[in-house]
């Protein structure tokens, strides 16, 4: 029997390899939206298991709605990248410093 | 359960507005370009009639429905209401600029109905699961809207930076979730209250997951140290889309606050252990670095998007006083600052033209020359976001105070007193600008009738709220109910 803790900790891991490979990643865009789908998956690890753990389908429901959400998400964030691309050449994020102040 | 129509009269307001969005959807497609005013028409009637709906289904009782997962009281009302008329006016001003940029399409209106519609889910959340969906409906459309201008470098890259941000945020708000749903085994705000009040949880799982939610809400509300996001999204992203942007979500954002942390966790909020502590971090920093920063900025859109930081960071303090009267105070500053930023940008919006962008502080310059009318609703904007009596900021920022004070956090408003006099600084800067300079840039104003009908309302009511601020108020503490 694998207990709660371990999925948790699971859980966290992913989620902070996330947060990590969203904020140390200096070269690609599409790392970033693959490090915010991660952490979406981290969550739903969290949900899952608790809810098996509390006997409750809520928390099953839950992460339905936040993989279609991720979905939704993915395609909006891949048209930005689109249309980013056609602007700088480019999805480095170093490139993107045209904001400041 | 049994299903029930009657359920669907509360839902009335959301059922209007998707039918609207649906429709100017539709109606879009079979236009010609040259008809395309019309999109514009029917979503302007529509969010009319969707006000009227939400004035119909108004009542002074509570309505919990859908299994518990949304709810209708007289927050949700009101709040709804200040939704629908500041998109209304937003959308208003949007108009010309559209126009002229080749960007009047309808999309713009229907990502902007469907942010509306998701505004009105997350106000009416009763559940996790509801709040969850409703932001990530409204945060959506305005990923899109930001990089709505698909020629405009800077536009895509405000919109990829408000996206990666955006989506840390919900992130973080969902991991809180899902510790605080693992300690209470409950979704619904009013069920998780009656857990918390009989303390059946574990407090550090608890408290863990409360972190992760403030956090992700202070993304969303964009208080400083997750503050990043805002100055360059209102930079980047085309004023019209700043002026909706930068008014109805800050409502759309307090309702989010409210239920999350008031609703569900009220009893949590004591001292240093609950809730309270870390707003209070994040209001004296908010205030802070916000009116500090905003002085050293030379673009008009940057610099209004420090002053919404400073001013989230008063919001912070009328919710973290955690009794009605804070609520109330939060509330009616909210609406006010919602009204306040809509007509800013109104301005920018008519001091631009085709083919010029009024994006520096320079572009003030002289506007008392060039057309003394708006020069004075200006004027009445930037006194009444710097809290200058008789206009309604001043009134605003007192109620917060007056909140906080009496609950013995006297140390608390006297920094945001300081703060706010350093703040005043910048806008009545704005104020030397348009009235003691020459202006560089001699050309006439043209802006349209309804326009000019909108800003002088719009920069009025800043003075007649301030005059008679009883009315607003009554009715945002009979909202909360106290």
């Amino acid at each position: 029997m694998i207990a709660l803790s371990d999925y948790l900790i699971l859980g966290a891991i992913l989620f902070a390899i996330s947060v990590a490979g969203i904020f140390i990643n200096r070269k690609n865009v599409i790392v970033l939206l693959m490090c915010v789908e991660l952490m979406l998956l981290a969550v739903n690890i969290n949900f899952v298991a608790f809810s098996h753990f509390l006997q409750d389908t809520a928390g099953q429901v839950f992460v339905f709605f936040i993989l279609t959400v991720a979905a939704a998400e993915a395609a909006i964030g891949l048209a930005i990248l689109v249309v980013l691309f056609r602007s700088k050449r480019s999805i480095n994020v170093e490139d993107m410093d045209a904001l400041k102040g | 359960m049994q299903f029930d129509a009657t359920q669907l009269i509360p839902v009335l307001p959301e059922i209007s507005l998707l039918t609207l969005a649906c429709l100017v959807l539709l109606v879009d497609l079979f236009i010609r370009e040259e008809q395309r005013i019309a999109s514009y028409v029917i979503t302007q009637v529509g969010l009319l009639v969707t006000v009227a709906v939400t004035l119909a289904v108004a009542s002074s009782e509570t309505q919990i429905i859908f299994d518990g997962s949304y709810i209708r009281d007289p927050m949700s009302d009101l709040l709804k209401v200040g939704v629908l008329l500041v998109t209304f006016i937003s959308f208003l001003y949007a108009k010309d600029y559209l126009i002229q940029r080749d960007l009047f399409k309808g999309e713009f209106y229907t990502l902007g109905l469907f942010a509306v519609l998701g505004m009105t889910v997350m106000i009416s959340a009763n559940s996790f699961l509801t709040i969850y969906l409703g932001l990530e409906l409204l945060a959506l459309c305005l990923y899109a809207l930001v990089a709505f201008n698909r020629d405009s470098p800077q536009g895509a890259e405000a919109g990829m930076k408000y996206f990666v941000l955006g989506a840390l945020a919900s992130g973080m708000l969902l991991y809180g979730i899902s510790m605080i749903y693992g300690t209470t085994g409950t979704l619904q705000f009013d069920e998780l209250a009656q857990v918390v009040s009989k303390g059946d949880m574990n407090q550090i799982v608890m408290i863990f997951g409360i972190v992760f939610l403030v956090i992700g809400l202070a993304f969303k509300l964009g208080a400083v140290p997750f503050h990043m996001w805002v100055p360059d999204v209102y930079h980047g992203a085309p004023t019209a889309v700043v002026a909706f942007l930068a008014s109805a979500p800050k409502i759309a954002a307090f309702a989010l606050a409210m239920r999350l942390l008031v609703d569900g966790l009220a009893e949590l909020n004591g001292g240093w252990q609950g809730w309270q502590g870390m707003l209070i971090i994040l209001a004296v920093l908010s205030m802070g670095v916000g009116n500090l920063i905003a002085i050293a900025q030379t673009n008009i859109k940057r610099m209004l998007a420090y002053s919404t930081i400073s001013h989230v960071g008063f919001i912070m303090l009328g919710i973290l006083a955690g009794t009605k009267e804070g609520y109330t105070a939060a509330m009616f500053y909210t609406l006010v600052y919602a009204l306040m930023s809509a007509g800013a940008f109104g301005i920018i919006i008519a001091l631009s033209r085709k083919g010029f962008e009024a994006e520096n502080l320079d572009d003030m310059k002289g506007l008392n020359q060039r057309n003394p009318w708006f020069a004075g609703m200006m004027l009445l904007l930037m006194f009444s976001m710097a809290g200058v009596p008789p206009t309604v900021g001043f009134f605003a920022k007192l109620f917060v105070l007056d909140a906080v004070i009496s609950v013995d956090l006297t140390w608390l408003a006297l920094v945001g007193v300081a703060f706010s006099i350093i703040g005043a600084f910048y806008y009545i800067r704005v104020v030397k600008l348009i009235y003691f300079d020459q202006p560089e840039d001699e050309t006439p104003l043209s802006i349209g009738v309804d326009t000019q009908v909108m800003l002088s309302i719009n920069g009025l009511s800043m003075l007649v709220l301030g005059l008679f601020p009883a009315g607003l108020l009554s009715l945002c503490a009979a909202a909360i109910g106290s």
